[in-house]
């Protein structure tokens, strides 16, 4: 299995270095620095010379890099990957080089418990922070009985979760965060919509609750059976490890021991009867040389109790981009040259409302035309209670064994992000696609 | 920690001995700290060892963490010192507090000094049965670890017994790690030749590792997967059992859970015999693939690599998903050069449209490579659905018309391809294509623009003019091009030989007197001789109806298919190539050998390119064993050694024969009719695998190419049945074949 990890900075330095299995050398690392990091010309996230592969994940120029000497499983090294950085992030914030030298013992120490001989080992951050502390521990000033407490909760059943935890107030909150990827051809048709759904929960509950969850949703396995009423039709639903998927297979029912705090319960897809909350139609002509003209419309599509709120919209200009004249009804818009994009904001735009903007770029002349990337259209925006699936939750029931009353909050969150791309009016493109994708942000 | 990486004092080494002997505990921890981050760039503190040590005894669960962390990294430097700490971690495997015994047990494993396991034992022993699972399942580990170090002591202990008893642990995070142990023992055996099964899984362990799966951690899951996989069942009842209980799976948040448990179904599904089982448990799978390319753009890469092989199997899998597989804007390269491939894949008559309408929008991207990909999908769609080709053909002249350079050259040698397929049907675009006759400067393009002129010599009323244009730049062109040309003039003669007969005359003087390649010359000659003697037979040479082409449908063998499915999501997987590629521990254990070989035949061009990275593969190894210069005398050894393995299996031996490139190829002839009568492997041809041997000895041992040659014979037959002695060897040298 993994064989060694390393953490480089952008220039190839070792930051943190740690061999679990004996057939490698530490001077490994500098075949990765040799081979990836000063190599331009990396196009695979795995690069294997003789029988060593080297897995490397980027972040904030960091390298997060595993070595295996065997046939290893290329998911699980990954996932541990993103593991270690999603773990680092909660224990101390943000991943980069500052960081990772500031806390090089404790994520020594990290690394030492989530994998031994280099088969990852239990990396549940809750259980983690119960006994990896930035502060030291003495082993004296932890009873015994605590510290039996700490393994069987990290080898137990339900490593997730302290069994002591206790609340005054016993309270879950459930967000709905959802994502739609959209492309539309030129007519404004969709050819394609779908959903990537969230459930994020935050539960504060005493004790060893047991909670069953309950959507509005028919999973569709077969399509053919074609959901009746306002069921909604999950294509796909992954759970997180407290849900039993035995029985969710069995009977359909999410039930689960929740974790402490907040973590994230489901996600799920969707792509039948999707509501697109925005429309973004941009209209691009590029004149000569000197000059881009845009006309970019935004069209809600929602009831008009409901409205848009914190609408940034990005649009990209070419890189010799000299000044923009801009042009908006509502809201403010604004050319950011280091950025290369005009940026427009509007504070909330009420359900059935349209707003548009027009502009201009002048661009400087070049002596041949630039390759320009054309980067699609960025839409930054939330709606509160609404839903493109149409996703409701029904029911969150909570059951333990002292019998407390649980105060649960649902919110309905489709904070968005929109990717547009923008019909061309140079001759080569006339009728292209036009690609929106809305993907969530938290 | 300002100390981290603070500039080298003189005498640093000097100061951290002092703090680390100091009477205030903070200043020692410290000290501690800054020695780790020494240790971590590399700087030598090896000789602050005793001084560290002398900090292992504490009730500061940290500082014990650190100094640990320190031993593991010099215990083998200072074996003799290690003994000194032995009884701090016998003390501590004792201690009350689970944490601090298995964190003992846990380190105790890495330190890797002759002298200290003897010490191990006892513990060891004492943990497996330890009361607290904490303890028992880093002790289990352990056991790998120490088999690693000196099988003998896990022998002759009986730890073996201990972890198949541990298999039925209440713990379900104890059994994972113990399945994790035993599988880990069970590899290392087999490579070093041992043939005993190590880690057997019977129908009572398998009803134990199904219990355990729903239970036990995302980690555990996957280690419990890998042994389902292994599992042989003894009727369909059995299989379908443990596919009904590992489906659920299929909706686990972790990628390598869900790939995992795809390979278990793709194992047992070959034994099921109801068809609505099979069906059901395949529309299961559609889903959560769908879903895994949410994941990070890696775990996608991998996922994607993984579907690829999926759909050589299951064609139908994702058959209405196609969309899903549309390139988004911000993906990786890597990524979306994968999409493009399983978008070909699942392409049909009923979304084709849709998928050119993609494709054209990816022709007009920046990236260079993608564009050019992206263009051949278009001409692989071309060719894989015939009411399509039409469409196809006109996006294709749509971009041509962009005269964007690559784009235009790209797409003449993807309208080859379309000519090739469909002979005949849309000569109407010749003339766009050669309307750009200019743009074109890569070889490649330039070939396939002139094979498409002399194909249709005789309906291009200029091509005497345009070949001629070729014809007077002959001697600068590159070889391609040049045989290419030649190939065309002559067609064009064969076909309008009035008005071509000094233009024929021209090439074939310029090929045979001026040209420095043989195979341009040899071919000029073969011309030559062929239109002077029988223009009839030349006529039939040259203008011979070609086979028509079509879309492989899996660009591996059945055989190897079925073998790299049983090991998604693993690296093979993800490569598309058999483990002993790139794996060089040696072993191909029985079960390893690719079974039914005799389709084997078409895998010649897999074996082939494993072959050529072999050289690279052995120049990479010397990179990386370069401060360990024994390694290099021992590498001579093993390359041959690994040959002998390779062609000592029947399937191997098929993989290796008549790969027509293969430069040494020639030596075929040399010993291909020394007949063999003792061999007693099945190979259809006894000289062959003496050929590869050679060929293979040529290049792992560079300058002496024919050095194993006289002893020909004595060596093949030792290869058919590797005594065990050499395989252990193999085992140590595990660095052998390189994949890139």
């Amino acid at each position: 299995m993994i064989s060694a990890f390393f953490i480089f900075n952008q220039k190839g330095e070792v930051l943190i270095s740690r061999l679990y299995r004996t057939d490698l050398k530490r001077s490994i690392a500098d075949v990765f620095r040799i081979q990836v990091i000063s190599n331009s010309d990396v196009r695979s996230p795995i690069i294997t010379l003789g029988s060593t592969s080297f897995f490397h994940v980027r972040i904030n120029n960091l390298y997060i890099v595993a070595v295996t000497k065997c046939n290893a499983n290329a998911a699980l090294v990954f996932e541990y990957c993103y593991r270690f950085i999603a773990i680092a992030k909660s224990y101390f914030g943000k991943v980069d080089e500052e960081s990772v030298k500031n806390n090089f013992v404790l994520i020594y120490e990290l690394i030492d418990e989530i994998n031994d001989f280099g088969y990852p080992q239990n990396s549940e951050i809750d259980t983690l922070k119960s006994y990896i502390t930035t502060e030291s521990v003495m082993s004296t000033s932890i009873p015994a009985e605590e510290s039996s407490k700490i393994t069987t909760q990290a080898t137990g059943a339900i490593s997730w979760r302290r069994g002591d935890v206790k609340y005054k107030k016993n309270e879950a909150f459930v967000d709905v965060v959802e994502t739609v990827n959209l492309s539309m051809s030129a007519k404004g048709t969709i050819l394609r919509a779908d959903v990537d759904g969230h459930i994020l929960m935050r539960a504060y509950l005493s004790g060893t609750p047991e909670c069953k969850f309950g959507l509005n949703d028919k999973l569709v396995i077969d399509k053919n059976e074609r959901g009746i009423g306002d069921a909604v039709e999950l294509d796909d639903c992954r759970f997180h490890q407290c849900v039993r998927l035995d029985e969710f297979d069995s009977t359909r029912t999410i039930s689960f021991i929740p974790p402490d705090g907040e973590f994230e319960l489901m996600k799920y897809r969707s792509t039948s009867n999707v509501k697109l909350p925005l429309r973004v139609i941009p209209t691009v002509n590029e004149i000569g040389t000197s000059q881009v003209s845009y006309v970019v419309t935004v069209k809600t599509n929602f009831s008009n109790k409901l409205s848009a709120t914190n609408v940034v919209i990005r649009i990209p200009t070419p890189l010799n981009t000299t000044s923009v004249d801009t042009k908006v009804a509502s809201g403010k818009a604004k050319y950011v040259p280091a950025e290369n994009v005009v940026v427009w904001k509007v504070p909330r735009i009420q359900g059935g409302q349209e707003i548009s903007l027009s502009a201009t770029a002048h661009l400087t002349s070049t002596t041949h035309r630039q390759v320009w990337a054309r980067p699609p259209i960025d839409v930054d925006f939330q709606v509160l209670m609404f839903t493109a699936s149409g996703l409701i939750v029904r029911f969150l029931k909570v059951f333990e064994k002292s019998n407390y009353n649980s105060i649960k909050w649902v919110r309905y969150l489709t904070k968005l992000f929109i990717r547009a791309g923008y019909i061309y009016s140079t001759p080569q493109y006339d009728t292209c696609l036009l690609h929106v994708c809305i993907c969530g942000m938290d | 920690m300002a100390a981290f990486r603070a500039p080298p004092r003189k005498g640093e080494n000097f100061e951290l001995s002092a703090d680390l002997n100091s009477e205030y505990k903070e200043k020692r921890k410290d000290a501690i700290k800054r020695v780790i981050a020494n240790m971590t760039v590399q700087k030598d503190v090896s000789g602050l060892f005793p001084d560290v040590l002398k900090n292992m005894q504490t009730d500061d669960l940290e500082q014990k963490k650190l100094v640990y962390l320190y031993l593991m990294n010099y215990a083998k430097t200072q074996p003799e010192l290690v003994i000194l700490a032995v009884n701090t971690f016998v003390k501590d495997t004792d201690d009350p507090n689970p944490l601090v015994r298995a964190l003992a047990i846990r380190t105790m494993g890495c330190l890797r000094a002759e002298k200290i396991i003897d010490y191990l034992c006892d513990p060891l022993q004492k943990c497996l049965r330890d009361e607290n699972p904490y303890v028992r399942k880093t002790a289990a580990l352990c056991v790998a670890k120490l088999y690693d170090l000196k099988p003998e002591l896990v022998i002759e202990n009986g730890f073996l017994e201990t972890l198949q008893e541990m298999i039925a642990d209440s713990n379900p995070m104890v059994v994972a790690n113990t399945v994790a142990a035993l599988t880990d023992i069970h590899i290392a055996a087999a490579a070093a030749g041992s043939n005993t099964e190590v880690f057997v899984i019977t129908s009572a362990v398998l009803n134990k590792l199904l219990i355990a799966l729903n239970e036990c951690s995302e980690w555990g899951r996957v280690a419990i997967l890998n042994a389902l996989g292994r599992y042989e069942t003894h009727d369909d009842r059995e299989s379908e059992h443990i596919c009904e209980r590992v489906v659920p799976q299929f909706q686990h948040a972790n990628a390598s859970v869900v790939l995992s448990a795809i390979k278990v179904i793709m194992i047992h599904m070959r034994s099921v015999r109801s068809e609505t089982l099979t069906k059901q448990l395949v529309r299961k799978m559609a889903p959560p693939l769908v879903t895994l390319l949410s994941n990070p753009p890696e775990v996608q890469w991998v996922a994607l690599r993984d579907i690829n092989l999926l759909l050589q199997k299951r064609p139908d899998i994702l058959s209405n998903e196609m969309r899903v597989f549309f390139c988004k804007y911000n993906d990786p390269l890597y990524v979306k050069v994968e999409k493009l491939d399983i978008m070909v894949r699942l392409a049909g008559p009923n979304n084709v449209d849709a998928l050119l309408s993609e494709l054209k929008e990816y022709a007009s991207e920046v990236d260079v490579d993608f564009v050019r990909r992206s263009i051949k999908a278009i001409g692989q769609t071309a060719i894989k659905i015939d009411e399509a080709a039409e469409r196809c053909v006109n996006v294709l002249m749509e971009l041509i018309g962009t005269r964007v350079s690559y784009v235009v050259q790209e797409g003449v040698v993807v309208m080859k391809d379309i000519f090739r397929k469909y002979p005949s049907t849309y000569e109407g675009v010749i003339p766009t294509l050669c309307a750009n006759l200019d743009e074109l400067d890569e070889p490649e393009a330039k070939a396939s623009l002139i094979w498409i002129i002399g194909e249709y010599a005789n309906k291009i009323d200029n091509a005497d003019e345009l070949l001629g244009i070729f014809v007077d730049s002959f001697t600068e062109e590159s070889y391609p091009v040049q045989l290419q040309t030649l190939t065309a003039v002559v067609k064009l003669f064969l076909r309008k030989p009035d008005t071509s007969q000094g233009l024929v005359q021209r090439i074939l003087n310029t090929a045979t007197k001026d040209c420095d390649s043989p195979d341009v010359r040899d071919r000029a000659y073969i011309y030559w001789r062929l239109l002077s003697t029988d223009p009839g037979a030349a006529k039939a040479v040259v203008l011979a109806h070609r086979p028509p082409i079509s879309l492989p449908r899996t660009t591996v063998s059945p055989a190897l298919l079925e073998e790299l499915l049983g090991e998604i999501p693993s690296l093979a997987s993800v490569y598309h190539k058999p483990e002993e590629t790139f794996v060089g521990r040696g072993r191909i254990g029985a079960d390893a050998i690719p079974k039914g070989g005799s389709e084997l035949a078409d895998d010649r061009a897999t074996a082939q390119k494993a072959f050529q990275t072999v050289a690279a593969g052995q120049q990479a190894e010397n990179l990386l064993n370069f401060d360990d210069p024994t390694s290099n005398d021992g590498q001579q050894p093993t390359g041959l050694a690994a040959t002998t393995v390779l062609t000592s299996t029947p399937a191997a031996t098929n993989l290796l024969s008549g790969t027509s490139s293969n430069p040494l190829d020639d030596l075929v002839s040399i010993f291909g009719n020394t007949g063999i009568g003792t061999n007693a492997a099945p190979p259809p041809t006894p000289g062959q695998p003496q050929t590869h041997l050679n060929a293979f000895g040529g290049l792992s041992f560079g300058g002496q190419p024919m050095s194993p040659a006289p002893p020909m014979t004595p060596s093949v037959l030792q290869a058919v049945s590797p005594p065990p002695q050499q395989q252990q060897q193999q085992g140590a040298q595990d660095d052998l074949l390189g994949l890139f």
